[in-house]
């Protein structure tokens, strides 16, 4: 190849490279044979602590749920994993059809006109919102209201200070406020006021985001029903691993009139010479790609093959199917906080709201009691005054189609 | 062939999958919510069965180009194999099963997987840390900015510009403005590199840094690099590398010693991660000790042994993302930097540039070469020589696909004129090269005798051109109210074609 090139040795290749940047070699060590490699890594693997699904009662953002064989039969596809972004429709079609499936997917579960094509996570999907909103509104507040996942507003202030726009806690918009963003359920696992919050934002002339679970949307109004305006979300929950919180998926679905402020790639529908119907990537002139620094969002790569799983998860369940997994966790988590709340000292933490299937409890010495439960090989629940000074002693517990009856048996006899 | 749509495809009597049931005492949400709080309808979702799932997305799986079936010459895209036995590490039990708030104790052996692999970027780029949180290349330029923009606030200097050439990719000036800078355009001169004279003229007390790739996107090494790092620092400003065209020289030079300040790579282009058809990818950043105490929180720490995880850095920039980052890309990178050590990368990147070299030969007659060689990891041809043939890079792009290759980058980089962009990677054999490099002297030859066939191809593919700017016109209207078709999602023609679930 070189003869063919016309150079004697690599090296006449490599002329434009200064001479004093030249390394000799990397400072790593030499490669691996596919056995040794995965010793290491299998050896790394084994170094870390993976407790069963039926005895995992955390949450908080990420779940354990019963994920279906064929979810994992079609991202493995090589056709689908190892594709890149169809710039190509035409030798695209797969990956496109799939996404186009997936936005509607999301449109019919959120309520809302359109969904895009995904992106990176439940917190990056909250920023973008609060983005649209912003640029929809032109102005520069968005207020958090009541617990929404921490991570998310942190993520959320990241992106608002290199934006321009101002993160404040509440729920009292006044006109300054670009969009009231709200938790459905909150980060706690309680049930909020989400149609009094959505009113509360249209009086004020600003965005009502809403931040839903998926899955609570086969029981729960979805975020179209009560008018929200910007419906987000954290699709890991629909046949995602909990992989140490990543790769997962975030959702971002909106009203028709705000879709050309969507970050983010977009499918859409076209046909060609013959009118065969086709897919194609639709909108782009809102994209980096081709606006540069007017685009909407600098989204290129997003969640592809997690917006696929989600997909493949939504089809396998169905309308019932998806019912049925929403209702099973919801009366195992209103069965085992009834247990929970008998045992002595133990009281739910706000026993006049209402939750879906996690919900916060007060519980004595509550870093022991979730020690002790590791011991015994359980997940107990999450310790949420890491966050919110106010909750001190407080767990929140998550039940889902995973944790069958005896796993609840075993937890309580774990407790007493 | 086309695959109808899953909603299509929707049978009202298909019984959901089974699925346990509750075994616990107690009412169900119907009895306990009040009516306000619950759905009205169920979510319009089909209803099929395993079977009709499998067979759906299997056919759609066979109307893809990928990387384990086709050569994917996608200039700046670096679609190199991916190694199957990632995917095999990203799936043990002991990574996938991993809960993000377990007890750190528990996940000793992933914060060791992070902190080996940001000892091993550090090592290839020449950097002092990495942050292994951002998600994809261009969420890893924007988390870079945001720490050189808390960096200048540091020291109370208010600086509002970023520069970015007039070839860079379409990420740098939209994570540039989404970062709350003004973006200038420096242009690049007649050889295809960044002209000096107009570098210095933009850069003043109000830059805060350079955004720059290296090999640039046309495939060529800035050879003043050194010079240029030194005009910007010495007014202050910071120097930004955008690691998309890393794969040219690992093992053989590093930015951080060609004194770029902060590091972006994509670990889906250079470190083998699957595209997954658009992502997910990872975009970790490499900084240099100045910019340190600005990385995104929690950092991975070790010491005698343990891991831990910081969170208390008080001049972070926040978070970028929740967790950790795309964790299972990181299990993936590292697992392919273990296999590949620091001897196999050197070896990747010669080859990478070995290739490029001698395809851009193959082809230096058949299509226009605007710049000279040698090229790096790729090179951009241009399709102008066939201008009055009224064949075009769109063109040359869509006959290509009828051949079994997936096309190269087209009209990128924006400075040249109909850019044919082609990056073969080390992973392509020689045979590969060999038949691409046929298949656009075939081509090229065709577009002297036949023209008018080269406009109708695609042919052999599932659809031919799709009509994108009849498809723009609809959606214009749906947003304008003046349609009712979305085009952006399905909908039932009518209520009685609905899918109705109920």
């Amino acid at each position: 190849m070189l003869e063919k090139i016309g150079v004697r040795s690599m090296d006449d290749l490599l002329v434009d490279i200064p001479q004093s940047l030249r390394l000799d070699a990397l400072q790593l060590p030499n490669g691996l044979s596919e056995l040794e490699t995965m010793a290491q890594v299998s050896g790394l693997a084994s170094r870390n602590r993976v407790f069963p699904d039926r005895l995992t009662f955390r949450g908080g953002g990420v779940y354990r749920r019963f994920i279906p064989a064929a979810v994992t039969a079609v991202t493995s596809k090589p056709e689908f994993y190892t594709a890149y972004t169809p710039y190509q429709a035409e030798a695209s079609q797969g990956t496109l059809q799939a996404i186009f499936e997936y936005q509607t997917l999301i449109a019919e579960l959120t309520g809302m006109d359109v969904s895009n094509a995904s992106l990176y996570d439940g917190a990056t999907a909250v920023a973008e919102a609060a983005m649209m909103a912003y640029v929809h509104t032109g102005r520069n507040e968005v207020l958090v209201a009541g617990y929404v996942h921490p991570e998310y507003v942190q993520v959320l202030r990241a992106f608002g200070e290199g934006r321009g726009i101002k993160v404040r806690k509440g729920d009292q918009p006044n006109k300054k406020t670009a969009a009231v963003i709200f938790q459905q359920p909150d980060f706690l696992g309680l049930l909020v006021d989400a149609r009094g919050m959505t009113l509360a934002a249209h009086d004020a002339g600003a965005l009502a985001i809403a931040c839903v679970d998926p899955i609570s949307l086969a029981i729960l109004a979805p975020p179209g029903e009560y008018g929200a305006d910007i419906a987000v979300g954290e699709g890991q929950q629909l046949g995602l691993s909990p992989s140490l919180g990543g790769p997962h998926v975030g959702f971002v679905a909106c009203r028709r009139d705000l879709v050309r402020k969507l970050p983010g790639r977009l499918v859409g529908t076209a046909h060609d010479a013959q009118g065969r119907r086709g897919f194609v990537l639709a909108l782009a002139a809102r994209e980096q790609h081709i606006r540069r620094e007017k685009a909407t969002s600098n989204i290129c790569t997003n969640h592809s093959l997690c917006a696929l799983a989600a997909a493949v998860y939504l089809t396998y369940m169905g309308p019932y199917g998806l019912r049925q997994v929403a209702e099973v966790s919801f009366k195992r988590a209103h069965a085992l906080a009834e247990r929970l709340a008998a045992l002595p000292g133990w009281e739910l933490a706000f026993p006049a709201r209402q939750f879906v299937n996690e919900f916060p409890v007060r519980v004595p010495k509550a870093a022991a009691v979730v020690r002790k439960l590791e011991r015994k090989g359980i997940l107990g629940g999450l310790a949420v005054n890491r966050w919110f000074r106010e909750l001190k002693g407080v767990l929140t517990f998550t039940c889902t189609e995973v944790n069958d009856a005896r796993a609840l048996d075993e937890l309580m006899a774990a407790l007493s | 062939m086309t695959e109808p749509l899953s909603f299509e495809l929707s049978r009202p009597a298909v019984d959901p999958p089974r699925l346990p049931e509750a075994d616990v005492p107690g009412p169900g949400p119907a009895e306990v919510l009040t009516h306000d709080l619950l759905r009205a309808r169920p979510p319009g979702l089909p209803r099929l069965s395993e079977p009709e799932i499998m067979r759906h997305y299997s056919r759609l799986a066979s109307l893809n180009y990928s990387i384990s079936e086709n050569f994917y010459p996608l200039g700046s895209c670096t679609m190199k194999y991916n190694p199957v036995l990632n995917e095999q590490a990203a799936a043990l039990p002991g990574f996938a099963g991993l809960h993000p708030y377990q007890d750190e104790d528990s996940i000793q052996g992933a914060l060791e997987l992070m902190w080996r692999l940001e000892q091993a970027l550090c090592a290839i780029v020449g950097v002092e840390r990495v942050t292994l949180q951002p998600a994809a290349g261009a969420h890893g330029e924007w988390t870079a900015l945001r720490m050189i923009a808390a960096f200048h606030h540091s020291r109370d200097d208010r600086r509002t510009e970023v520069l970015v050439p007039d070839s860079a990719h379409g990420t740098n000036p939209a994570s540039a403005a989404l970062s709350g800078f003004r973006v200038v355009e420096v242009k690049s001169g007649p050889d295809g590199r960044i002209s000096l004279a107009d570098l210095e003229s933009k850069l003043s007390p109000q830059t805060a840094a350079l955004m720059l790739t290296n090999p640039n996107t046309l495939g060529l090494f800035e050879r003043e690099i050194l010079d240029i790092a030194e005009m910007v620092h010495a007014t202050g400003a910071l120097l930004y590398y955008d690691g998309a065209n890393l794969n040219a020289f690992m093992g053989i030079c590093r930015p951080g010693d060609m004194g770029f300040d902060a590091v972006h790579m994509n670990l889906h282009k250079t470190f083998t991660t699957p595209h997954g058809g658009g992502g997910p990818g990872a975009g970790p950043v490499g900084v240099k000790a100045d910019l340190v105490p600005f990385l995104p929180t929690p950092t991975v720490e070790r010491s005698n042994s343990h891991l831990t995880l910081d969170y208390k850095r008080p001049q972070s920039i926040g978070r970028v993302r929740s967790f950790y980052g795309n964790f299972g890309m990181l299990v993936r990178a590292y697992t392919y930097i273990l296999a590949m050590g620091g001897d196999g990368l050197g070896q990747a990147s010669q080859d990478a540039v070995l290739s490029a070299n001698y395809l851009r030969k193959l082809v230096e007659h058949d299509l226009e070469m605007p710049h000279e060689g040698p090229c790096m990891h790729e090179f951009v041809a241009s399709a102008q020589n066939l201008h009055e043939d009224g064949v075009r890079a769109l063109d040359i792009a869509k006959a290509l696909l009828d051949r079994q290759f997936y096309a190269p980058t087209i009209y990128f980089p924006l400075v040249v004129p109909e850019a044919i962009m082609v990056e073969p990677t080390e992973t392509e054999s020689k045979a590969t090269l060999d038949s691409f490099a046929a298949a656009i002297k075939e081509i090229v030859a065709q577009a002297k005798t036949d023209p008018q066939a080269l406009h109708d191809e695609p042919k052999n593919l599932p659809v031919g051109r799709l009509d994108e700017v009849a498809a723009a016109r609809k959606i214009n209207a749906y947003l304008q109210g003046q349609g009712e078709d979305p085009i952006l999602r399905w909908k039932a023609a009518s209520d009685g074609d609905r899918k109705d679930p109920c």
